[in-house]
């Protein structure tokens, strides 16, 4: 027993000797919730890897809070009278990572790359790109097949970021990418960390504060929470519900809260079985009733410790497409019945595939005690992610979880998922009018025209109801006290700009 | 003992291929397109067919097996799908570190279970007994994640004593090195230590109910020395072929403890290869937990001819 207890007392004053370190003040440490994939950003396809690349690779344009498109590699631009061209002034201080100017035929380059590339995931975001142009140095024209309203959002992501086209062309940009941002890439530990360090050629160099910025894929969120709070981390995405409350409370932490482009939503297959079978994949009425008996407010409050915040469309509050007047569905459950009872039925039964965690399971279990009130007997199956994603895909579901992480035009939020050859269109619904408004939609530039013509498409789909929208993805970040000018975007996007830690 | 090397060595090529039959089979027989695990978001199909014709994914899937085996063949292991690193260069990189947490958790679980095992048996029915069966049995059953998890709030975020997760390599800074492995080393060696101190126990209780220890008594010798040369050398043999197993299980059964801490190595490597589906990266790794699998049993088997020369004559 002594020389146990000899040897415990051994390992506990190793422990005390050993401390801890802190990094210096000029680093900055960022916790992300999963390990990014390939670091190319025409072939990435991880939230988690957007983050990265905002602090790595400048795009043509870039976002603010409101979702608006603001210059970052380009200067000034407008679209020429048919729409169809959109002229582009670059900035004429802007390098690569190696030193070399950025100039127009990199951007052709970059763009043809994004088109072009067999395994570019990014194909559909400048699919309406038909051309580009270098007219000189700094100046270049997109040439577009027809009117497209979103392509600026899109370059204001992934398809915008301008790589530096003789790394690509080497073959291994994906481990080392050379890109233009305010960070430049010093190495990788695959499942351990991203190092980046400051590029001093930078041309907004003096607004970025951190010598080095560290990412690390912590995939616990309890875990990830506790390394802020013990101080190995200084800043962390996604916190989980269940920790807002102590994340608030603590005077050392900061909590910064925000609704997302994105949003959760639950799609319905219409193309299983008959009316019999599977009605309600066969009647908007039984739809309809399974809508009227989720109180998203409680999902909210009981799963989403308030951050989780209600959705009932697929655009978020921070887009120029949502419409407050969408909002009007409460929970009523005699409503319910009687449109069960009016579709001829009094209880339905059906399966909701869901992605395994627990924050999902609690969501799902919510729903399932609700609708089981107005006559729905929901059997509820946890799936891994990636068998999820086939079960949706296959058509081998009934009721199953949509996860949209949001773009920034509202196009990108709704046209693939609801037309009727939409890559996303899960449910499989198909009505031409639907189809019609959202090419159109497309097409125009004045946002107001736009909007109505999503707000047309909104009550069709507010009676048809393939998907059943339940809250905006929320991105709750925390950090440090000291972290100043940190802004939480709707993009769930990590920028730099302005931002230090102490002081 | 020449000869029972070259048998041992005979039995690793058919378990090898066995083994990378299995491996190769079952993840084919997981839901779930790896294709749609590539193709991000927005699935577009036409990337979503080329990348099926890259990775031969429309190919039988014995033509694949034979492809892959053809590639491993020559050293190849392929590259990992989602983030482009060579595999090869991806097990260089992890084995170290889950190497050396093994390791550690293993000089953990030695110090604590076998002393441990041994006090137990030589005070067999006493307070003493019953308190490290008690703590044994502890061990054993709190789950590593749990303890894990309440280490990293204790420790590092109430005393501020060592870092809460992640690595550094010792080449980098050797003084973090150890200060970020302390932890994840206590999580699963205290796990192991209580199986081990079972069986040291058990094995000594036999060992000191023989007859050449009680002579060893007789003659006189003081208990510490009938303990530690005579009872402790026979008793160890049951405790190797143990220990060499759990270190063997460690290299790849470390995946809770790497996941909370942190630790970027073969068992987290594993686990994000199978949900994200990166076939390649799942197939490498396990072919080389394999074949660690079966150089601890070999050395197990080794080891026991060391310590029993009884043994070397069997042979």
């Amino acid at each position: 027993m002594k020389f146990v207890s000899k040897l415990l007392g051994g390992a506990a004053l190793f422990c005390a000797v050993a401390g801890t370190t802190a990094a210096f003040a000029a680093d900055l440490r960022i916790g992300l919730q999963d390990d990014p994939d390939v670091l190319d950003p025409h072939r990435a396809r991880t939230f988690v890897g957007r983050i990265v690349f905002t602090s790595m690779c400048d795009k043509l344009f870039d976002i603010n809070e409101k979702l608006e498109i603001q210059p970052q590699l380009a200067r000034e631009w407008n679209w020429s009278e048919d729409r169809k061209t959109l002229h582009v002034k670059l900035r004429n201080d802007a390098k690569f990572h190696d030193d070399t100017p950025i100039t127009a035929a990199d951007v052709k380059a970059n763009l043809e790359r994004a088109k072009s590339l067999p395994d570019s995931l990014r194909k559909s975001e400048v699919a309406s790109i038909e051309s580009v142009d270098a007219i000189d140095a700094t100046t270049l024209d997109i040439k577009v097949k027809s009117p497209d309203a979103s392509l600026l959002s899109q370059l204001a992501d992934r398809a915008g970021m301008i790589l530096s086209p003789k790394a690509f062309t080497d073959g291994d940009f994906g481990q080392n990418p050379i890109c233009s941002g305010p960070y430049k890439f010093v190495s990788r530990v695959q499942n351990d960390r991203i190092v980046l360090e400051k590029y001093a050629g930078y041309w907004d160099a003096a607004n970025y504060k951190f010598d080095k910025v560290t990412f690390l894929p912590i995939q616990d969120t309890t875990v990830r929470f506790a390394n802020l709070r013990s101080g190995s981390l200084d800043l962390i995405e996604r916190i989980a519900s269940s920790d807002i409350e102590a994340a608030k409370s603590d005077n050392k932490l900061a909590f910064y809260p925000v609704t997302g482009t994105g949003y959760q939503a639950l799609t319905i297959n219409l193309k299983k079985g008959d009316k019999d079978s599977f009605p309600i994949g066969h009647d908007k009425r039984i739809r309809q009733a399974l809508e009227l008996s989720i109180d998203r407010n409680a999902i909210n409050e009981v799963v989403g410790q308030g951050v989780f915040t209600p959705a009932y469309q697929p655009f978020p509050p921070s887009s120029f497409a949502y419409d407050k007047k969408f909002e009007t569905s409460t929970r009523d459950v005699e409503k319910a019945k009687a449109l069960l009872a009016e579709a001829g039925v009094e209880r339905v039964s059906f399966e909701i595939a869901y992605g395994n965690n627990s924050t999902s399971q609690q969501v799902y279990e919510l729903i399932q005690a609700m609708a089981s009130e107005t006559g729905f007997d929901i059997s509820l199956r946890p799936t891994e992610f990636a068998a999820l994603q086939s079960a949706l895909k296959e058509n081998a579901f009934e009721v199953g979880q949509s996860g949209w992480s949001g773009r920034a035009d509202p196009d990108g939020n709704i046209h693939q998922h609801v037309t009727c050859e939409g890559n996303l269109n899960d449910a499989k619904y198909c009505n031409e009018k639907v189809d019609e408004l959202l090419n159109k939609a497309r097409g125009i530039s004045d946002q107001a025209e736009r909007k109505a013509l999503y707000d047309e498409v909104q009550v069709i789909l507010a009676d048809e109801m393939p998907i059943v929208y339940l809250y905006y993805q929320p991105w709750p970040f925390a950090a440090r006290a000291d972290l100043k000018g940190f802004t939480a975007y709707p993009d769930g996007m990590i920028r730099l700009k302005g931002v230090s830690l102490g002081g | 003992m020449l000869g029972l090397l070259a048998r041992r060595c005979l039995v690793v090529l058919p378990t090898l291929i066995i083994v990378s039959i299995l491996v190769f089979g079952m993840q084919k027989l997981l839901p779930g397109d790896p294709i749609l695990a590539l193709a991000g978001e927005d699935r577009d199909p036409q990337t979503m067919a080329y990348l099926q014709e890259k990775y031969r994914l429309n190919d039988p899937i014995p033509v694949q097996y034979a492809v892959w085996l053809k590639q491993i063949v020559t050293g190849d292991f392929g590259v990992s799908v989602r983030t482009d690193v060579p595999v090869a260069d991806l097990i260089f990189q992890k084995l170290p570190v889950t190497i050396q947490l093994a390791a550690f958790a293993m000089v953990v679980a030695l110090l604590i279970g076998v002393p441990a095992g041994i006090i137990s048996a030589v005070h067999k029915g006493t307070v003493t007994d019953y308190s490290i069966n008690v703590a044994a049995l502890s061990g054993l059953s709190i789950p590593n994640f749990w303890l894990g998890i309440l280490m990293i709030l204790v420790v590092s975020v109430q005393w501020q004593l060592l870092p809460s997760s992640g690595y550094t390599s010792p080449l980098e800074d050797l003084g973090q090195n150890i200060r970020t492995m302390i932890m994840p080393a206590l999580v699963l060696g205290t796990g192991l230590a209580g199986v081990l101190m079972r069986h040291t126990r058990s094995a000594m209780l036999g060992v000191l109910r023989s007859d050449y220890v009680r002579t060893a008594r007789a003659k006189g010798l003081n208990e510490r020395t009938v303990i530690i040369r005579h009872a402790l050398r026979n008793a160890l043999v049951p405790i190797i072929t143990l220990s060499t197993l759990l270190f063997g299980e460690l290299l790849a059964g470390a995946v809770l403890t790497e996941q909370i801490f942190t630790i970027p190595g073969f068992g987290k490597l594993i686990v994000d290869a199978v949900f994200t589906r990166d076939y390649a990266v799942v197939q490498g790794v396990v072919l080389c937990t394999a074949v660690g699998f079966i150089l601890m049993n070999l050395l197990a088997d080794i080891l026991y001819i060391l310590v029993n020369p009884r043994l070397r004559d069997a042979t």
